[in-house]
């Protein structure tokens, strides 16, 4: 089937739109569906980082978690043991957990396959065990963010002015649109990425490691990019996870179910190894969300059996399907051959 | 100085020698065929040249160098390019992108010099046309031309090519010889294990015999084929 590529300036143009519909939300919509929102757009941001490691790279990690608990925990000794800004201790939480990748990967690399899967989950909770024994940030029961922390965070004051809201609701904003911002970043360095020589190299070896290494591609270092780059999204996103939450407990920032398991479902029923296929799932996601929210934990029955659904029906989830039965292509990876040189 | 050498190479799976103290040279730009029955160790001899095997003992030099102990991924950089014998593409990606990624990786070409090298090799290898198909869904012929191309975005010094004359029409193979003959003509050295012997030994210098492992006769081509251990072993009766 010939693929019908989008001209590129169309998916921008939808892109642009979408990014400015959503960065609106704070000026019209009420203080909750700004919270709500934030939380979904971290949940995009972790699909996105997700898919790069599961969907491109090959890593199908259950441990994501270790990265958002590190991030959080990070932030958190920023502001309580050194004073800093929340905002500056976001970005020490990725630099933070980018950087104990590092390890991590020398110890999961070595497995393959589920033995990997296993691996990632067993270094999440060590992290998780570990961090429950600093006690300058509350152990195992945890400790919150100081008052007034949120109040006094880069850019609030200017907001509230600006805006006319509390500090409280300002402080949301704030988060939301710096959530709604590495959504953006993380898409647009995902695709300039797997466009990029890397990205086609790791293209490569999905299809065939043992082809891909005759042709001189090393596995190992272009996952372990992908590893050490989704460490330091993941962690970003951890750190700004918790300025909201104000709390942190070992159990809340290295949850399983929160920020690995609803991940994966997101992903999965999205299209795993689609740019795309993360927003959809997101969307799916909050949709389901909202209409079940009355129903109580049957929500999480329902969401599992959409999930299996899919996974039966529709293998490489929604937009997969989708664009596999229309060859519609949004981000486009491909490289064309160069126009004038197909004549023969 | 020989561009590649084996030196006493083995390789056993269990119990079976597949590759039994083999040793030879190949000259820069020299065109080196291998012929043996099927089974001889031909495939498992390019493996171990390229490093997806590791011998038992001995020793594989490169411009004298002893890559024994290299990746894969170093030797391809180091200027060993090959097809595989069972060709294995990049399925999901278009042709193009099979030369592309092997150009930026083992060719270590930049983003500018990239495409009109790879055009040029899909040229000259008949798949231009087919440039931006994706690799999965070509037929068989296609699939061997690919694996040439590929192996010639890599840039490599040394060719080590696996059967890809076997199954071509007359005129095919006709096109394809042509084709090495240039790729060597450009100083590219070649290793070509192959059955289509007409094909072989038209481009040929030297021919390397194995048999059960072993390296029964080194020689130039019409000495080897004129051997009547080789017609007895190679060629059974039929000649
Ligand atoms: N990875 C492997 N494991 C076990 N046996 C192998 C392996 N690869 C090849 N062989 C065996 O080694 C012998 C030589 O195989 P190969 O080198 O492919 O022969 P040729 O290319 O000359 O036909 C065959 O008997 C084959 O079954
Ligand atoms: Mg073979």
């Amino acid at each position: 089937m010939m693929k019908t590529t989008c001209p590129a300036y169309r998916p921008l143009a939808l892109a642009i739109l979408a990014a400015a519909a959503l960065a609106a939300v704070p000026l019209i919509g009420p203080r909750a569906v700004v919270q709500d929102l934030f939380g979904i757009l971290c949940l995009l941001v972790l699909a996105l980082n997700w898919n790069m490691l599961a969907g491109f790279a090959g890593l199908v990690s259950v441990g994501q978690q270790a990265f958002v608990g590190i991030g959080a925990y990070t932030m958190f000794a920023a502001v309580i043991l050194f004073g800093l800004d929340p905002l500056a201790g976001v970005l020490l939480g990725g630099l933070v957990a980018m950087a104990l990748a590092v390890p991590v990967a020398c110890f999961v690399f070595r497995l393959n396959g589920a033995y990997f899967a296993i691996g990632t989950w067993v270094a999440a909770e060590i992290a998780r065990l570990g961090l429950g024994q600093w006690k300058a940030l509350g152990g195992g029961t945890g400790t919150s963010l100081p008052k007034g922390t949120t109040r006094d965070m880069l850019g609030v004051g200017p907001v509230k002015e600006w805006l006319g809201v509390s500090s409280a609701a300002a402080s949301d904003i704030v988060l939301y649109w710096l959530a709604l911002g590495l959504v953006l970043a993380t898409l647009g360095v995902s695709w300039a990425f797997l466009r990029s020589r890397t990205g086609l190299g790791l293209q490569a070896i999905r299809d065939n490691a043992m082809a891909a290494r005759s042709v001189g591609i090393d596995p190992v270092r272009l996952k372990a990019l992908v590893f050490l780059l989704a460490a330091f999204g993941t962690g970003l996103c951890g750190g700004l996870l918790f300025i909201q939450i104000t709390r942190i407990t070992p159990d809340a920032a290295f949850s399983l179910l929160d920020w690995t398991a609803f991940v994966l479902f997101v992903v999965v029923i999205g299209g795993i190894g689609t740019l795309p296929g993360p927003i959809v799932g997101v969307v799916v996601f909050y949709a389901l969300e909202r209409l079940l929210s009355d129903y109580g934990s049957a929500y999480l029955i329902v969401l599992g059996l959409f999930g299996i659904a899919v996974m039966l029906f529709a293998r490489r989830g929604l937009w997969g399907s989708l664009s596999g039965r229309t060859g519609l292509e949004l981000l486009p990876l491909g490289h064309r051959a160069p126009a004038a040189a197909i004549r023969p | 100085m020989a561009l590649l050498s084996l030196q006493s190479v083995s390789k056993s799976f269990g119990a079976l020698k597949v590759t039994d103290d083999v040793s030879f040279d190949l000259q820069p730009g020299e065109a080196l065929g291998i012929i043996g029955p099927n089974g001889a160790g031909k495939s498992t001899l390019f493996n171990l040249i390229t490093g997806n095997l590791r011998p038992d003992s001995g020793q594989i030099l490169l411009d004298g160098r002893d890559v024994s102990a290299d990746s894969v991924m170093a030797r391809c950089a180091a200027g060993i390019g090959r097809s595989f014998q069972i060709p294995q593409p990049f399925g999901h990606l278009s042709v193009y992108e099979n030369l592309l990624v092997a150009a930026r990786f083992g060719g270590g070409l930049a983003a500018a010099e990239a495409p009109e090298f790879c055009m040029d090799i899909l040229r000259r290898t008949g798949l231009a046309g087919a440039a931006d198909n994706p690799a999965g869904g070509l037929p068989l012929l296609s699939r061997k031309r690919l694996e040439l191309a590929r192996a010639m975005a890599t840039r490599p010094r040394v060719l080590l090519l696996d059967e890809i004359a076997g199954g071509l029409t007359d005129a095919e193979c006709v096109e394809l010889v042509a084709t090495i003959r240039a790729i060597h003509a450009e100083g590219t050295a070649i290793v070509w294990i192959e059955h289509v012997l007409h094909a072989l030994n038209s481009v040929v210098g030297r021919l390397i015999v194995l048999n059960f492992g072993r390296l029964l006769m080194v020689g130039d081509v019409r000495t080897v084929m004129n051997s009547a251990e080789v017609r007895e072993i190679y060629l059974g009766a039929e000649v």
